[in-house]
This record gives structure tokens, sequence and C-alpha cells, in this order.
């Protein structure tokens, strides 16, 4: 494992984020049986450290003048990191009225531009255009901001991972993008996504810094980030880090992985990035048992508490599908669910 | 900061650095006709907008292909790159999805981007940026998206298949986008000013015959004027035919509504301006009032634009009508590159005539 270059309050923290991705997610697995999540659930089980460990890496700050950050789908964790609330994730994922987007839009596609993140679509790829745009505006407004996102091994293989990394890297814009290399696209292996020995591989193609890392060592994952964030900010450009990871679940709850060889998933459950940090802490004194169960015991509540906050909102009024298409014009309502059937003319 | 980009950053929450610095160079005679009162193209207009928007604003920047030293494809932005620098004209790889892609990023950040396709027939290679995440950012909750993409389109010019496309309909049916598509060199000065300091996406069609076309050349106000986007302008008024169409076939329809005026056929001619959103009401005003109605576009036939206006008008004056809505468009093939093929593809003068005769007659 990579040394700690972190404070030990800054470690018990990460702990803590790395607690509080694991336990969300067991809650939404449990809502999600009970019927109470709308559509998909995707885990990130056995690669949240790929996720808290970049995002520690980052300036964060309240007030929209912070470094800005573009999850994937499995990057719960770094919304977390950015202060995204487990309620908001929850409602998210349940559809409810007073979630972020207002029941319009699911689980980690949502934005909060003063604590400094931008929800994916699901087109893949397409963030990196996106948040190479991002950058190229603290480029040009001379801020010293930078702008971070993940992709997936899969659309790694996208037109718009291509187009967006490129123009960022001929703009030596400052954007860091991770390939988060977790083995598996839906049931595609890496091994039919791309001919190069390791993604990593493709930094030289676009002419930018590149590295890669063990993504379930935390700290392996925050120091490499932390290099590429630093370097951004001097104005060298863009960086492209490659995490190797382990997709334990299946890409959404209902997948049943029989495409998984056996014996894959108990290899991977033995490097598990949680367990894996917590033995690290405690064999190397950065904290005692009792800490560690205290962060975990405080996470167990403050989730527990948003379940709680969650399933008690509402659901959104049908006629909110409404507003908001444009700025200055509105959606026209159904004539027939109109009481001016009667006038018309 | 203008009255719209502060409102976008109050929703969005982004400061302004006020870092970027507005140049305060002198302005080069090529942008300085009007402001000398000296007649313009269509071109020299759109250009005399981008400049005075970039000078007005240091928000505004401009993407594309070729557009710095070497000014763009059709000399647009000559210029521009010696006065606003390279950080505010960035020539881009040929990547329109990407660049696109990117104007989204940075309009999240407040900035108002403007870019150009080289051809409007690459916009296709933008589709999925503009129509699922562009479109979709203000009701997503994801903020406004203070966007333009601008470019040349349509056909005449023998440039073949793909660089004489009217790609309008594509877009049309996305929700969230606005589409504009000037015929005169005022409106298409006036529209692109709105267009740049509207908070929602817009969709900016020049057509490319009508660029330097002697006919259109006029003097403009000096006075910094905007056309608002989703107004309809009548170009002719008339009381027995309503001709509804936009962009070059607003001339070629004023061509055709000369030669029936001496049979008495006295043609109105509706120059939408903007497709998106349609000003339905203007449409249908007209209707009730010549009762025959003729849609013309340059556009394919099926999924073109007269469909759906003809829609409206059955759903809002029917019974205005004393004939049927007809259309007058190209056919429904790719567009041809030799002439005798593309003459026979372009909707001509005389279709026009003929579907009016037809009206008036009916």
């Amino acid at each position: 494992m990579s040394k700690a270059s972190l404070k030990r309050e800054q470690l018990h923290e990460v702990y803590y984020y790395l607690q509080l991705t694991r336990q969300v997610e067991q809650v939404l697995t449990n809502l999600y049986r009970q019927n109470k999540v709308i559509g998909g659930l995707y885990r990130s089980l056995g690669q949240e450290a790929t996720a808290v460990g970049s995002a520690y890496a980052l300036r964060r700050r309240e007030d929209g003048t912070g470094d800005i950050l573009s999850p994937a789908i499995r990057n719960l964790g770094s919304l977390f990191v950015m202060g995204a609330q487990p309620a908001d994730v929850m409602k998210q994922y349940m559809a409810k009225g007073d979630s972020p987007t207002r029941g319009r839009e699911q689980n980690v596609h949502f934005c909060d531009y003063e604590k400094g993140f931008i929800g994916l679509i699901s087109h893949l790829g397409i963030m990196v255009e996106i948040m190479c745009g991002v950058a190229l505006s603290f480029k040009l407004r001379n801020e010293s901001r930078v702008a971070l996102t993940y992709i997936g091994d899969g659309a790694s293989s996208t037109g718009a991972f291509h187009e967006g990394f490129n123009f960022a890297a001929v703009q030596k814009a400052p954007l860091v993008l991770i390939i988060e290399n977790n083995c598996y696209a839906y049931s595609t292996p890496v091994s039919r996504q791309t001919a190069c020995e390791s993604f990593v591989d493709k930094a030289a193609g676009y002419g930018v810094h590149g590295e890669r890392c063990d993504g379930n060592d935390v700290l392996a994952v925050y120091e490499m980030t932390k290099k590429a964030v630093d370097r951004a900010r001097a104005g060298e450009g863009a960086s492209l880090l490659e995490v190797m990871t382990y997709r334990r679940m299946g890409h959404a709850e209902h997948d049943s992985q029989q495409y998984v060889p056996a014996g894959e998933r108990e290899a991977w459950e033995l490097k598990d990035p949680l367990a894996r940090y917590e033995a690290r802490l405690l064999a190397e004194g950065y904290a005692e048992q009792q800490e560690l169960d205290a962060i975990a015991a405080r996470v167990a509540e403050e989730v527990d508490r948003a379940r709680e906050a969650a399933e008690s909102a509402g659901m959104p009024q049908p006629e909110w599908a409404l507003g908001g298409v444009y700025g200055d014009a509105e959606t026209a309502a159904p004539w027939t669910r109109t009481a001016g059937i009667r006038n018309r003319n | 900061m203008d009255e719209n980009s502060g409102n976008q950053e109050q929703e969005l929450g982004i400061r302004d650095t006020g870092e970027i610095l507005a140049t305060v160079l002198e302005k080069p005679e090529h942008v300085r006709n009007t402001q000398d009162g000296k007649p313009v193209t269509m071109l020299e207009a759109i250009r005399e907008a981008l400049w005075e928007e970039m000078e007005r604003d240091p928000n505004v920047f401009i993407m594309g292909e070729d557009i710095g030293v070497y000014g763009g494809a059709f000399k647009m932005t000559e210029g521009f790159i010696d006065h606003f620098g390279e950080n505010r004209i960035i020539d881009t790889p040929i990547s329109e999805a990407g660049f696109t892609g990117a104007a989204a990023g940075a309009a999240h950040m407040g900035l108002r981007p403007v870019v150009e396709m080289q051809f409007m027939d690459f916009v296709s290679c933008a589709y999925e940026p503009l129509t699922n995440y562009i479109a979709t950012s203000r009701w997503r909750h994801a903020g406004a998206m203070p966007l333009v993409v601008r470019g040349p389109v349509g056909g005449g010019v023998r440039g073949g298949p793909f660089h004489s496309q009217n790609p309008e309909m594509a877009f049309f049916h996305t929700p969230g986008l606005k589409i504009v598509y000037p015929s005169t060199a005022r409106d298409a000065k006036g529209l692109l000013k709105a267009a740049i300091r509207d908070d929602d996406p817009v969709l900016y069609f020049e057509h490319k015959k009508l660029y330097r076309a002697p006919f259109l050349r006029e003097v403009l106000p000096k006075d910094d004027y905007v056309v608002p986007l989703g107004k309809s302008r009548t170009h002719r008024a008339g009381k027995d035919i309503s001709i509804i169409t936009y962009g070059m076939m607003v001339h070629e329809s004023a061509k055709a509504a000369d030669e029936l005026s001496r049979d008495n056929i006295d043609v109105e001619i509706i120059d939408l301006r903007t497709l998106l959103p349609l000003d339905e009401d203007a449409i249908i005003e007209s209707v009730k009032k010549t009762n025959r109605v003729l849609v013309v576009h340059e556009d394919t036939r099926t999924g073109g634009i007269a469909g759906e206006i003809s829609m409206r008008i059955n759903e809002r004056a029917f019974e205005y009508l004393d004939a049927p809505p007809l259309r007058v468009t190209a056919i429904d093939t790719p567009v041809p590159y030799s002439p005798p093929l593309e003459d026979y593809y372009l909707p001509q003068v005389s279709d026009i005539v003929t579907a009016c005769r037809y009206l008036a007659k009916y």
C-alpha cells in the first residue's frame, strides 16, 4: 500500500466517506427489494475507494468557487466527498417530489454547482466533452480550478471520450480523466473493449500525463489523483489516470452475472477496499478500533435519518412535468385535460 | 455583466470573477459598416452581431474549425483572433460533438459560447450533445444553457449532398432547443444578438446563398437593436393566400407573389424567422384573413415543418379554410450535386406560382 500523506483526521474522514458510501448503498438495496426504488439500482460495492480517494484530492468549497467533478454511475462516493446529502441521493432513487431534480431524473443524475458536482446523463462518454468545457472555462477566466471526471472501461470506447479528451489535451485544459477499470461494461469484459494492454497506454496517444494504480487502495488513488490535480492547477494540462478495480455486483440489481467466471468475485472480495483500509489504519496506528467503530455507528445513524426523510417525502404532482423546458415559454398541457376544451377555436 | 448572465449566475451560484478583459482595440473597417452608415450583406450583418456581442459581454466566446487565423470557411470571423485573442476565438480539432459538448460545460460555468459549424450539415455529429444533454439541461434542473450553434445551410450553390442540407427538422422535434432561420440582413443581426443573449440553447441557421446576395444589402440601424425570438414577420401583406415560409424561400415566394399580382392574386408572406418556438398565433391570424394557405420550405417534404404547421391550422382555424392547406418543398432525396438535378430537387418560383393558382381557383 502507498504511503499516507494525509493527517490523522483526514484519514478518518476518508474512512467516513467509504463507510457512508457502502452503508447508503446497502440501505438502497433494502429499499429496492421493498420496491421503493423506482427503476434500477447501480452498486459500487468493492470500488468505493476509486471515487472517494480521487474526489478527496480536489479543492472543495461550498460557494461555487472550488473544483468541479462529474461522476459516472458508480461514483456515488465522490458526490458525498463533494458534499451531496444521503437523503437527496435516496430521494433521487425513489423519484420523490423534493429530490434535487424534483422527480425528473434519477440516481446520481443531479447537480450542485455550489458544492461542485455535475450529474451525468446516460449517454456514455459525453461527460468528458462537458467537463472539457468546464475545464476550458477555468482556463479562459484564468481561475485556479480543476475539473475531474470518471469514465468506465466500456465508455472509453465512445467517440465522445475521444473528442472530449483530445480537445482538452490540445487546449491544455485543467481536466483530470479517471478511467475506472472495473473489468466489465454490463456483461462485456475489458478484452472485448480495447486491444490495449491497459487503458493508461492511451495517455501517450493524447500527449498527456498518464498513470495507473490499484483502485482498491484508497490512499494510492488519492495520491495519484492529487498529483494530476496539482499538475492541472499549475497549468500543465490534462491527465489520464486508470484505477484498477472490480465490479462485484451486477450492472444493476437485476443482473444475475452469469457471465462471470467461477471464483472471480470471491478473489476480489479478499481485496475489499474498506476492509483493507481499516486494517491498514489499525496496523499503522492511524486509528484505534473504537474510533472506527464510532465512525461506522455515526454513519449508520445518519443514513437511517436520511432513509426516514426520503421515505416520508411525497411524490411530485403530475403537472410538474410541464415547467422549465424553456426559460421564457411554457409547455402546453394536453388539451384533453384542460378546462378549455369547450372553447377551442 | 448583462442582465441575462446575471440571472444565470444567480441561478447556478457561480461568481463573476471579472477576470476576462473586454477588448478595447479599435474596431477594424470590416465590422464598422453600420457604424459608418454603409449597407451590409447578410454575412456582414452576422459578423457585426458577433463582434458587437463579444465587445459587449466578455463571457461570449466562439469555437469552431478554422475560425482563427484563417477567419472561417466563409470568413465570418475574419480578424477576430487579432482583437479577441485565442482564448475567445478557439480553433478546435475536427470534432463537432466534442466542442459542442464543451460549449455546454462552459455554459454551465456562466460563459456564453457561440459554436460555429463550418457547414450545418456537420451538426449531425453533435446531435448527441444537443438533443440529449443541452436541450434537457434546464428541465433536468442542471441549469440554463446560454449557447448558440450557428452555421451555413441550404442548397442552390452546387455543394452536393453534404454541404447543402437544411437539417432544422432533425432538431425541431426536441423540446428545449430554439431554432432561428433569418432571411434578411436586418433580422440576421438582431436575431443573432437575441440568440446570444438568450438563456436557452439556440440553433441559428444561415442560408449560404443569402450571405453575399447583393439584393439583401441594406443600411442597418446604428443602435443596439435585437429582434425577439419566437416572433414572425409579415414580409408582404396580402388578402388572398397566406404563404408561410422562412429563409431563402421568403425571397422565392416574393418573386412568385410579384408574378401572381399580375393576375390579381394578392399573396401574403409570413417569414417565420424562428421555427422553434413557432409563432402559431401569427400563422392562424393570417389564415383567418386569407382562408387559403401554402407552406413553402427548402427542406425536404416528409417530416418538414409544413406538416406541423398544417396540423396547427387544422386545430385552430379549420372552419376558416376555403381550400386544403398545401405545401411546396424539396423532393424527398439527398441534395444532388449536378445543376439540372439540384434545380429539380429545389422548390422553384414556378412551383409556388402553380400552387397559388391552384389554391386561388379551389
